[in-house]
């Protein structure tokens, strides 16, 4: 039990449990306190100083969102000393900002632009700082777009990179005016140990970081008629996009997305679930054959855990960081790649289509699948694989640009051949999920019978704790897999690479042993990605992932090799799962790389 | 010397330190309860800038449940122009250390730190043979007690307390929100106290002739003596002990060149007090004035009339803005604005009133800043505007 304290806000008296923050208390008052630094993810900063608020007693004031609660504590959030002071330091941040809204990608969407709005700011008696320093935007990165002058040095993507991804390649240097945001040398992001998840672009409450945007090309494409454009759209796209588009968190949009997709002229609208169907019949026979040449023929060549491989980011991460253990990765390319190297092969063959005209887009909830799409190994089909990644974010602003009123779309479905999913491939969105598809499968596969939870929900890898465990043990196999026969299937499934550090870590240093483990580099999973709409917090994470298991408990299918499209294409192109067509398609290599 | 104009000079802090093993046993000796009471009856205030009661200080960490606590002594001495902490460790290192103990045995800790300032590096040989020496000393006594020297990384805001630990965290050295205060939650996060080198020093003085012999130096909220960097237009430079409750007036007609048009006291981030006010100044931690703070060096810098306001406030501003560690909004904008601004006012780009906007901004800085320096910055830019006001257009 919480002790609870009495606190008065604003001459309303309210209790609150002792320990909590000013900001906290103010929402049970009913009060908003404006922040800029603060964000749910992250630890305190209490640098940006605008939710000051003063208390009782005291001369100076307090910033809220760092004061923990006392008893009997009176505090004003609205006083005349709270808003000259607060207005004031809106006004200095505006005087060190490249304020130019209208150019400004953010624009809509800044928490800076808001408060300025808010406060209606509109005088500029200061100094205009910004125009004394000669800024650099770096966009060397296929990812993201940094640009200092747009930067308020709230230190959230600092806390962001460090706190959640443990990845530090973004830290505050320097000091006092010079104090700015920079990577290691000051090299541009794409040379440094940055994942591109993304993370801190969503928690950048202005435009000083963001998604390269494709936006452009992709209408260019569309308006080209001798183009045949296809896109795919990852699963936790749907349960994201329709915050951008007047819907609560949580809201599944799958049709009505397809709908939009259609209504901007794509030629074809597919799923990524597709892919991710595939994946689990790819990377759980992996599994299989990994666990086969190690417990029978003892092979030291083979390495386990079996690590998936779907998360760019994590892919990223781990060439940098543990460029030893890239033999553990699964050898299957991520879902996105995995169709587009089908879309300028079987589909265009199916379609009789010059794969040269096809032009393949991607909607994901994620920017490290830009950096991927532009890896110089995803040409497989001859061609670029995908042409073009767009997040969930970009999506959401090429609907609206084209004036499509989303609330009022009816649904539809997504297009053959490569459109047809399980719920196995639409848990791929959330952290589990993967491990949950690929149990389902593979149990099966193994034993002949469905994984031993109830409705095939396998709870224990599910949640958002940051790394989970989970095993199953494996009796009376079919004979082919009689050498599994007792086995415990040991798994762990880590989300945000902070926790993944201390699950490699375990895994290096010899303290775990595990057969497979899934890494998503996003909290929560891809429903958490860098792409998704912005805000992404806890609740928001949260409501999503409730929406994912909705969306697979009801499909009428639920198990990868179920999928009618996946029993077509290995019938008709792929031949079988580790085939040959498969390793030149669907398979990858991995590059190690610096530390630094 | 005229009878009234006598500034009470006072030789406590320098004072031969031969007897330091007897003073270290003798307080071993006693309960830590009644050490802290000694402490607390002496009114000692810390001397490194905030002013915080010394005995309190000490008796917070004690009553921490923790078993693992710091004593950190502040030696990063920053302020520009003052080395009178640097003399304490020349000088008399064998009292900082023994006070550091003493502080040890009273709050329970083991481990204790010098964070020293970078560039006194050449410090560190001497030290450290004084640490050895005292060290075996406390094997001697049987009391389990370490001290390491930890040499800082040459920022003015590593010498805030939280910055400090940061720093020794081998993290960037920005403070952090207070509370939690040092006293529960410090250095790794344990129970820590921080006293400046002279603070420490003080102590050793009262362990040594009891509280009342401190108590009996000074005036009301401000008792014993301190010791001084006197700068600027003077005839006689250097460092003083000199007792608190001094008026200004006195400390010119020992201190100044006989033209002083004005004082700056306690250094970048204190007051300027100007000739009219000298008389009605006292120098203390509660002045007549403004309550007047003595922050880190006990600064006293005279001016005298060749001296342009506009010049020093430039300067004052110059340094803060480069030593500010620019994470929050009210400080590193703050000082880049009031530099900017006056700039502007001298040239004429912007009118006198704009002088007044520049106030009201240094009193939004005091009341949101999140640590000592950007608060203080309204200090030194106020007193100066509002007496000099016209040295800041024409
Ligand atoms: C910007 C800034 C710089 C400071 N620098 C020093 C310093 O160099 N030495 C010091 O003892 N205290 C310094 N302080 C004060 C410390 O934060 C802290 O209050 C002090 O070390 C406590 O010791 P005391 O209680 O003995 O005074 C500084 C404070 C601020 C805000
Ligand atoms: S970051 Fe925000 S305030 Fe700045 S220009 Fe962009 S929209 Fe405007
Ligand atoms: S994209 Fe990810 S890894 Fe790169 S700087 Fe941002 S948070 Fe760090
Ligand atoms: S880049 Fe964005 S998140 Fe990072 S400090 Fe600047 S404004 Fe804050
Ligand atoms: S007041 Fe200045 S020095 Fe202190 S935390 Fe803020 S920016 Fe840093
Ligand atoms: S939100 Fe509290 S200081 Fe930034």
């Amino acid at each position: 039990m919480t002790t609870k304290i009495k606190i008065t806000i604003n001459e309303k008296q309210i209790e609150v449990a002792e320990g909590s923050s000013i900001v906290d208390a103010a929402v049970c008052a009913g009060v908003i306190i404006p922040t800029l630094c603060f964000h749910k993810d992250l630890c305190v900063a209490g640098n940006c100083r605008v939710c000051v608020v003063e208390i009782a007693g005291q001369k100076r004031l307090s910033a809220a969102c760092a004061t923990p609660c006392e008893e009997g504590m009176e505090i004003l959030t609205n006083s005349l000393k709270v808003r000259n002071a607060r207005k004031q330091i809106i006004e200095l941040l505006l005087s060190e900002h490249n304020a130019d809204c209208t150019l400004c990608y953010k624009n809509g969407n800044c928490e800076l632009q808001k408060l300025a709005s808010d406060y209606k700011i509109m005088t500029q008696d200061f100094i205009q700082l910004a125009p004394l320093r000669k800024y650099q935007i770096d966009h060397y990165s296929p990812s993201m777009i940094k640009d200092d002058s747009k930067c308020i040095r709230c230190q959230r993507c600092v806390r962001t990179c460090a706190e959640i991804q443990g990845v530090s390649a973004l830290t505050a240097a320097y000091k006092g005016d010079r104090m700015k945001i920079a990577t290691f040398f000051e090299k541009p992001m794409n040379d440094v140990v940055c994942t591109n998840c993304g993370q801190c672009i969503n928690h950048c409450p202005t435009g000083a970081l963001v998604e390269r945007n494709y936006i452009e090309e992709v209408w260019d494409a569309l308006a080209n008629k001798d183009k045949f454009v296809i896109v795919q759209t990852a699963p936790a796209v749907r349960v994201g996009l329709g915050e951008e588009l007047g819907f609560e968190p949580g809201t599944r949009v799958t049709g009505k997305m397809v709908a939009a997709l259609k209504r901007l002229g794509f030629d074809a609208v597919m799923d990524t679930d597709f892919s991710a169907d595939l994946t689990i019949m790819e990377e759980g026979s992996e599994l299989l054959m990994r666990l086969k040449k190690v417990l029978v023929d003892h092979d030291p060549n083979v390495k386990l855990p079996l690590a998936t491989s779907c998360s760019p980011a994590w892919i990223k991460y781990i060439e940098h960081m543990y460029p030893d253990y890239l033999d553990h990765l699964s050898t299957c390319k991520s879902p996105q790649q995995m169709f587009g190297a089908l879309v300028k092969t079987y589909y265009a063959k199916h379609f009789n289509l010059n794969p040269e005209n096809i032009v393949s887009v991607s909607i994901m909830p994620c920017t490290a699948k830009k950096f991927e799409a532009n890896r110089p190994e995803m040409h497989d089909s001859g061609y670029r694989d995908v042409d073009y990644v767009l997040t969930t974010r970009e999506l959401a602003i090429m609907i609206k640009q084209a004036g499509i009123d989303f609330l009022k779309l009816d649904d539809r479905s997504f297009d053959q051949i490569m459109g047809a999913s399980t719920g196995a491939g639409v848990i791929f969105g959330a952290t589990g999920g993967v491990m949950e598809a690929a149990l389902r499968t593979a149990y099966e596969l193994v034993t002949g019978r469905e994984v031993p939870f109830e409705n095939l929900n396998i709870m224990p890898v599910r949640g958002m704790e940051g790394v989970r465990e989970a095993s199953i043990l494996i009796e009376n196999p079919l004979p082919d897999w009689s050498f599994l026969e007792g086995i415990e299937l040991k798994c762990a499934v880590a989300h945000g690479l902070v926790n993944v550090k201390s699950l490699m870590d375990s895994i290096v240093s010899g303290e775990s042993q595990y057969h497979f483990i899934e890494i998503m580099a996003c909290p929560g999973g891809c429903l958490g990605g860098g792409g998704q709409p912005i805000p992404t917090n806890p609740e928001i994470r949260r409501k999503r992932a409730l929406a994912i298991y909705a969306e697979d408990q009801g499909m009428p299918l639920r198990k990868s090799h179920q999928n009618p499209e996946i029993l077509k294409i290995y019938s008709e192109f792929l031949t079988e799962p580790l085939g040959e067509v498969s390793h030149h398609l669907l398979h990858t290599h991995y590059t190690p790389r610096e530390r630094f | 010397m005229t009878p009234g104009y006598d500034l009470k000079r006072v030789d406590f802090i320098f004072q031969d330190e031969s007897d330091w093993k007897e003073i270290l046993q003798k307080s071993l000796g006693r309960p830590s309860a009644e050490l802290i009471n000694e402490l607390i009856s002496s009114e000692l205030k810390g001397r490194g800038g905030a002013g915080f009661p010394t005995g309190f200080k000490w008796k917070l960490a004690a009553d921490e449940l923790n078993p693992i606590k710091y004593i950190i002594c502040n030696a990063d001495e920053g302020e520009p122009g003052t080395f009178k902490d640097r003399e304490i460790l020349t000088k008399v290192p064998m009292k900082v250390l023994t006070a550091m103990a003493i502080c040890g045995y009273v709050v329970g800790s083991h481990e204790a730190y010098i964070y020293l300032r970078g560039e006194y590096f050449f410090l560190q040989p001497a030290l450290n043979k004084a640490i050895q020496e005292f060290q075996a000393t406390c094997q001697e006594l049987n009391f389990d007690f370490r001290i390491n020297l930890f040499m800082g990384a040459g920022a003015y805001i590593c010498g805030e307390e939280t910055a400090l630990f940061e720093s020794m965290e081998g993290k960037r050295g920005e403070p952090r929100n207070k509370p939690p205060y040092p006293t529960s939650f410090g250095y790794l996060g344990k129970p820590t106290v921080i006293n400046n080198v002279e603070t420490l020093a003080h102590t050793y003085t009262i362990f040594k002739y009891g509280a009342k012999r401190f108590y009996d130096l000074g005036v009301q909220y401000s008792r014993g003596s301190k010791l001084f960097s006197v700068s600027g237009d003077t005839p006689k430079p250097g460092i003083y002990e000199l007792e608190l409750g001094m008026s200004l007036l006195d400390f010119v007609h020992d201190f100044g060149d006989g033209d002083t048009k004005a004082v700056q006291v306690g250094g970048a981030s204190g007051f300027l007090v100007p000739q009219k006010r000298f008389a009605e100044t006292t120098i203390g931690f509660q002045g007549k004035l403004t309550g007047i703070s003595l922050p880190t060096g006990g600064s006293m810098m005279l001016f005298n009339s060749s001296r342009s306001m506009y010049n020093v406030l430039d300067n004052y501003l110059e340094f803060f803005r480069e030593e500010s560690c620019g994470q929050c909004t009210p400080c590193r904008v703050g000082c880049q604005q009031l530099l900017n601004g006056i700039k502007a006012v001298k040239r004429g780009e912007k009118n006198a009133l704009y002088l007044d906007k520049l106030l009201r901004l240094t009193e939004t800085m005091q009341y949101t800043a999140k640590c000592g320096l950007g608060q203080s910055v309204a200090n030194s830019f106020s007193s100066i505007v509002e007496n000099f006001r016209e040295e800041m257009i024409y």
